[in-house]
């Protein structure tokens, strides 16, 4: 578990809006994933998970930083290059429909992926090969000669996390891989994700917004705000001494399935205005909703620094 | 309940089957569901993927492709009159006016060749008759209603340009710029984070309590549930398996698949080496569904009678219905004779 597959120094992703504008996504990403280990990545709508998954998988080019990955700094590598790491490396999208193609089966997109990297031998066994994917993530083999538009929303993802797992990968970025699912099927796929990664030793980054199951399938967790990460620990860690202000605020915003609870939880209801990545604010970036923020807030920003053994967060008063 | 509806309907669906006809068959999608909301109520559908949640919202908006979509029969009655009789020119009128969608997969319902802003100025200005300047105004006040930071600067980009939370609050805006007195909302947050979610489901509570809005929530996630709606539709394999009160259903949910939706939840205190409690098995094939209940290749309570008859409704009191031998008082009844001829 102490084998580093993948290190990420540094990593930037900043996009040119036109006007000389800038949107900084990603910052300074930085983050060592041991071999077999899961690292949940949570964070509110648009801080940059997917670009940080994105960037990583080299579906967008990183403006600075270096991903060593097996002994390799995969940022600088051309292309073509980064082809070898197609296969070993792979990404459930967030938007499964629009990642599938509308005019293939679904025998021929998951059949496709084992065709590019030559995992099936023949159409029988292609098609077997297929099959058996299918009912592992609890859709049936009869689904396979239907398209796309012909699934439920949820059924459409498990085809999306059907095709990455296909070709044997060793890294998976999982985007809100379960987010559309309803819970019973929700926990069979953790579940299967689960008992993949102990049967072939794979490594996860898992992005999702649900935390009760962040914490359920990862060793460690990074939590993001507008782009940086402002907090880093092992699961129980984090979810039992957060650091961050912002950790906390999410942490007790997670919803209760009792409508009794429900109604009488305590919640710390974040106000003051949302920053943006396109005008960030100076200083900390969640200073501008931080109940707890000074004027050293808007003047230094804060380092992410180890506060408890093990433990880092970006907060000058953790 | 804290907020109680006047009980007036406002819609009321009946009887309703939707089946699509496709190279292996009729996929029965949706199979007899009936169900009415009324003026002011939020009303929840959960159920397994698969099981026709998204089907029957996008039946009564007609948004469902003939062919190879087909109503088989029912009707849906909005404020009296069935939306299944008309004229596609008029549902243009109650579609994103009266009854507002949020759709569940926001990439294949946004546009991507227009500007975000603009997406939702543009029915302002169609439905409320808005010149371009206020449907602008209120376009850009509804982006920061649903918590998009610097929305004079968002509003001129594209759908490709914003993250998949980001989209899927645009749809939100969307739906609820014209202030419908319906609103559809398909797994509104599931691309959402807890505070933005939070936000979103204050923002359609305010809706509820001010304007009377009536919501129809479908989700998978039942703290959303517990929160927001006063009753709950559970649907498995085409068809409504229990309804009744959130209460109801919370404390004494009576259908074995809804016990096995409660239990599979993970909790904040679940270790990894516990694992998740899924239900075991898949749903049946809906091209041939089983004569009898639909969940009995899962089940861990199922009977003979399970296998070959259908369970009809069974009344457990207040709101409260089931569709389950268990709770079918002939059941035993059945069973009895069933084992005097065997
Ligand atoms: N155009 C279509 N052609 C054929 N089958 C379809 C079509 N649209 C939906 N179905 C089938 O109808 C059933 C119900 O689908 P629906 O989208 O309503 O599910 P859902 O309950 O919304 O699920 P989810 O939670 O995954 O979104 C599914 O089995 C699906 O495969
Ligand atoms: N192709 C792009 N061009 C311009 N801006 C982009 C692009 N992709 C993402 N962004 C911006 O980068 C920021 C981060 O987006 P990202 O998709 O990484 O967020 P996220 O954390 O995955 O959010 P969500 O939970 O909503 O999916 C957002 O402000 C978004 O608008
Ligand atoms: S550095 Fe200041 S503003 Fe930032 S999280 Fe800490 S207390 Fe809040
Ligand atoms: S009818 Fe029978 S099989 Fe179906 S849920 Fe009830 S007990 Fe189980
Ligand atoms: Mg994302
Ligand atoms: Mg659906």
């Amino acid at each position: 578990m102490s084998k580093s597959l993948l290190d990420i120094n540094g990593l930037s992703k900043h996009f040119q809006l036109g006007g000389g504008r800038e949107l900084k996504a990603v910052q300074n990403f930085t983050l060592d994933i041991k071999k077999g280990e899961t690292v949940g990545l949570v964070g509110e709508s648009g801080c940059g998970k997917t670009t940080a998954g994105r960037t990583i998988m080299r579906l967008y080019e990183p403006t600075a930083g270096s991903m060593i990955y097996d002994g390799v700094d995969i940022a600088k590598l051309s292309k073509r290059q980064f082809k070898a790491y197609r296969r070993r490396m792979q990404m459930i999208f967030q938007d499964p429909y629009a990642s599938l193609n509308p005019r293939l089966t679904v025998l021929d997109i998951v059949g496709e992926a084992l065709d590019i990297h030559g995992l099936a031998h023949g159409k029988a066994e292609r098609k077997k090969r297929v099959e058996e994917l299918l009912e592992l993530v609890g859709l049936n083999a009869e689904h396979a000669s239907r398209y796309p538009h012909e699934f439920s929303g949820g059924q459409r993802q498990r085809i999306g996390i059907t095709r990455a797992l296909a070709v044997n990968p060793e890294f998976v970025v999982c985007d809100e891989p379960i987010s559309a699912l309803d819970v019973s099927i929700q926990a069979q796929i953790i579940n299967q994700l689960i008992d993949l990664q102990k049967q072939l030793g794979l490594t996860y980054l898992f992005v999702a917004h649900d935390l009760s199951m962040v914490k359920y399938v990862s060793d460690r967790v990074a939590v993001m705000y507008l782009g940086k990460i402002v907090e880093l620990a092992s699961s129980e860690e984090l979810y039992d001494y957060p650091q961050h202000p912002y950790t906390k605020a999410l942490l007790s915003a997670i919803p209760e399935p009792d409508p009794s609870a429900a109604r009488e939880k305590e919640r710390i209801v974040l106000s003051g205005d949302l920053p943006s990545p396109i005008n960030p604010p100076s200083g900390c970036p969640f200073r501008t909703r931080c109940p707890a923020a000074t004027e050293k807030c808007a003047a230094e920003v804060p380092e992410l620094r180890e506060t408890r053994p093990g433990h880092l967060a970006a907060c000058h008063y953790a | 309940m804290t907020t109680m509806p006047d009980m007036t309907t406002m819609l009321e669906v009946k009887d309703l089957s939707v089946s699509f006809d496709v190279f292996g068959g009729e996929v029965q999608a949706i199979r007899n569901v009936s169900f009415d909301v009324k003026h002011g109520e939020a009303v929840a559908i959960v159920g397994e993927s698969g099981s026709g949640k998204s089907v029957t919202a996008q039946t009564v908006m007609r948004l469902i492709a003939m062919p190879p979509g087909r109503v088989k029969n029912g009707e849906i009655l909005f404020e009296g009159q069935d939306l299944l009789k008309l004229s596609e020119k008029d549902m243009q009128k109650i579609r994103g006016n009266k009854i507002g969608m949020i759709f569940q997969d926001p990439m294949t319902s946004l546009n991507p060749t227009m500007p975000v802003g603009k997406q939702i100025s543009e029915g302002l200005v169609k439905h409320q008759g808005m010149s371009k300047s206020e449907a602008k105004e209120r376009a850009v006040e509804m982006l920061k209603l649903v918590g998009i930071p610097t929305p004079e600067a968002r509003y001129k980009q594209y759908p490709h340009e914003f993250s998949g939370g980001m989209r899927q609050r645009v749809m939100i805006a969307i739906a609820l710029a014209c202030n419908p007195s319906l609103l559809i909302a398909d797994e509104p947050t599931t691309a959402l984070d807890v505070t933005i979610q939070a936000q979103i489901l204050r923002l359609m509570k305010r809706l509820q309590e001010q304007l009377g809005t009536s919501i129809i929530l479908i989700t998978h996630d039942l703290g959303i549930v517990a929160d927001v709606c006063d009753r709950v539709m559970v649907m498995y394999a085409g068809q409504i398996v229990e309804s009744g009160t959130t209460e109801e259903i919370f404390a004494n949910p009576s259908h074995p698949y809804t016990r096995g939706l409660l239990n599979s939840l993970p909790k904040l205190s679940q270790r990894k080496d516990e694992p998740l409690v899924p239900i075991y098995g898949t749903p049946p094939d809906l091209i041939a569904p089983p004569k009898g209940c639909g969940f009995c290749d899962r089940c861990s309570f199922a009977m003979n009678i399970c296998r070959t008859t259908h369970p009809e409704v069974t009344e457990l009191g207040g709101s409260h219905q089931v569709r389950c031998w268990l709770q079918d008082p002939r059941a035993g009844q059945a069973a009895e004779q069933r084992e005097v001829h065997a």
